[in-house]
């Protein structure tokens, strides 16, 4: 692990994340070698790349679900890959993070799951957390839902609420883990929506892990993709089109 | 000699899950190296998740909500299933040592080899093999599809310990209510005993009782009973920890669920060996 006796402490005016020769492997595979990317505050990046590439691996990383084999991660300023237990858990109440799957807790209903981080982590009264929760699932429209059970509603519906779950801690930074796989169109251009409302409100810092091209267009300021765990190229959706790599062309056209 | 048959046991069990995995043949001495092998790796990790676990027992927060919700899954819910165990075994019991007895003129101990039986061996094993299938099979399920389904990660990121909210909470709730469950299949096993007993040979139930228990003393009755809070340990901590480490989709939903029932049946036994013999020092 890169560390190098290099300030731990938060840093003013850096980029919300900064990710410096990332490497990460399992077993003889390598999934990132030696990825560097800035993500500077209010910007929402998008990772697209082709299944297995290290695209949702990368998230794992920027929340610490997963350590990293060599690198730096910088998170608002703080170095995050050799922070201990407790130190990790201050730095991810400013991060959000959506699931692929959502990943509800089956045993709690809607409003429970919602409220599960507001009542480990908040210092709010019953009746103002009660409120956040209803406010938080009005901003996802499932405010009709909070009674339900996560096996009662949809998957766009898991979705929804998971999106609500991450904000209860007002994070500065969202990561979103293919917010828009396994639904249909209509349903995840709702999605894509609600990512942009969401940067709109309240300038969230987000890094988005998608195969939806036609979404990543929508609610990205810069793309990045990803290819054999390297960065292959990045830029805006123009910037992109005009690219010679031929994975590039191959991956926006979506030839095989 | 004890240390060498748990191992054997143990590599035996090891082995046997995975020739299942296995379909291609391989050597005999080799699947059991590997399984010896496979068997000290998963109790140093047994080890260090204890040693977690330990770790974030006794520090705020303290989960009361999910402590009471575990004791209710495990205690109340378990109730049932571990009343009609006792009362079946109290009346086998008296059926199979009831002709015996009296063959040899001692037909009036009964109701005392009776509730000497199951209170000190009889109720404390069948009720932790009994817990274990229901609780160890439920928590080895459940832990287990919260890891399939990344919710595990989800706790874990929005900053909750997982090993506080989920593992510790149940294994609180098998060591206090294991103990309680065990007197409850220690009273119905007795009423059981009785009822065969008084279907052959009227006696009053006050008569049974009074007879049974005039032999048990206070070191009888209280460390075995109380033994079942270590059982309740290992069906906890045993489960939970093949719950937390499953891999591989439903399908190793299943395995989890039922290395749980397996693992926790055996250590169960295993652990009575010890217990039995400690206990026996300790309260002559």
């Amino acid at each position: 692990m890169k560390n190098s006796g290099e300030n731990n402490e938060p840093q003013s005016n850096e980029p919300a994340v900064v990710i410096r020769d990332l490497c990460k492997s399992f077993g003889r595979q390598n999934v990132l070698k030696g990825i560097g990317l800035t993500v500077a505050g209010g910007e929402t990046v998008v990772v697209l790349g082709r299944s297995g590439t290290g695209k949702s691996v990368l998230l794992k990383l920027l929340i610490g679900l997963q350590k990293a084999d060599s690198g730096s991660i910088r998170i608002e300023g703080q170095e995050i890959t050799t922070l201990h237990f407790k130190e990790l858990n201050q730095v991810r109440k400013k991060i959000g993070f959506l699931f692929q799957q959502a990943a509800l807790y089956d045993s709690l209903s809607i409003e429970e799951n919602v409220a599960f981080p507001l009542d480990r982590h908040s210092d709010l009264q019953s009746a103002e957390r009660k409120e956040r929760v209803r406010a938080l699932l009005e901003t996802v429209g499932m405010e009709q839902h909070g009674k339900k059970l996560p096996s009662q509603i949809s998957g766009g519906m898991k979705k929804r609420v998971g999106l609500a779950r991450a904000l209860a801690l007002e994070p500065e930074i969202m990561l979103f883990d293919e917010p828009t796989a396994g639904l249909d169109p209509i349903t995840a251009a709702e999605i894509n929506q609600l990512i942009l409302r969401l940067h709109e409100k309240r300038k969230i810092t987000s890094i988005v892990v998608t195969h939806d091209i036609r979404g990543a267009r929508t609610v990205s300021h810069r793309l990045v993709l990803l290819n054999e765990g390297s960065i292959v190229a990045q830029g805006t959706f123009e910037e992109l089109k005009k690219n010679q790599n031929p994975f590039v062309a191959q991956f926006l056209l979506g030839n095989s | 000699m004890t240390f060498y048959l748990i191992v054997f046991m143990v590599a035996m069990a090891f082995s046997g899950s995975m020739a299942i995995q296995s379909d291609r043949f391989t050597n005999p001495f080799v699947t059991v190296k590997n399984s010896v092998i496979a068997f000290f790796e998963w109790i140093g990790d047994l080890g260090i998740f204890c040693g977690r676990l330990m770790r974030v027992a006794f520090v705020p927060p303290y989960e009361g909500r999910e402590i009471l919700r575990q004791l209710e899954a495990v205690g109340p819910k378990s109730f049932m299933l571990v009343a009609l165990a006792g009362a079946a075994t109290g009346v086998v019991l008296s059926l199979q040592t009831r002709d015996s007895l009296t063959r040899m003129g001692a037909g009036s101990l009964l109701p005392s080899v009776i509730v000497t039986s199951l209170i000190t061996e009889m109720g404390p094993v069948i009720t932790g093999l009994m817990v274990s299938g229901r609780v160890g099979a439920g928590i080895g399920a459940e832990l287990g599809s919260m890891k399939v389904t990344e919710q595990i990660d989800a706790m874990e990121a929005s900053a909750v310990n997982p090993y506080k909210f989920l593992v510790w909470t149940r294994v609180l709730a098998c060591v206090l209510m294991l103990p309680l469950l065990t007197l409850a299949a220690d009273l119905f096993g007795i009423l059981g005993g009785w009822a065969a007993n008084t279907l052959m040979e009227p006696i009053s139930l006050r008569l049974f009782i009074e007879n049974g228990f005039k032999t048990v003393t206070f070191n009888d009755f209280f460390p075995t009973t109380f033994k079942t809070a270590i059982f309740g340990f290992i069906i906890g901590s045993v489960s939970s920890f093949q719950g937390m480490r499953t891999q591989g989709g439903t399908e190793g939903v299943g395995r989890s669920a039922t290395s749980s029932v397996v693992l926790c049946s055996l250590f169960i036994i295993l652990a009575d060996v010890l217990l039995v013999r400690i206990i026996q020092v300790l309260f002559p």
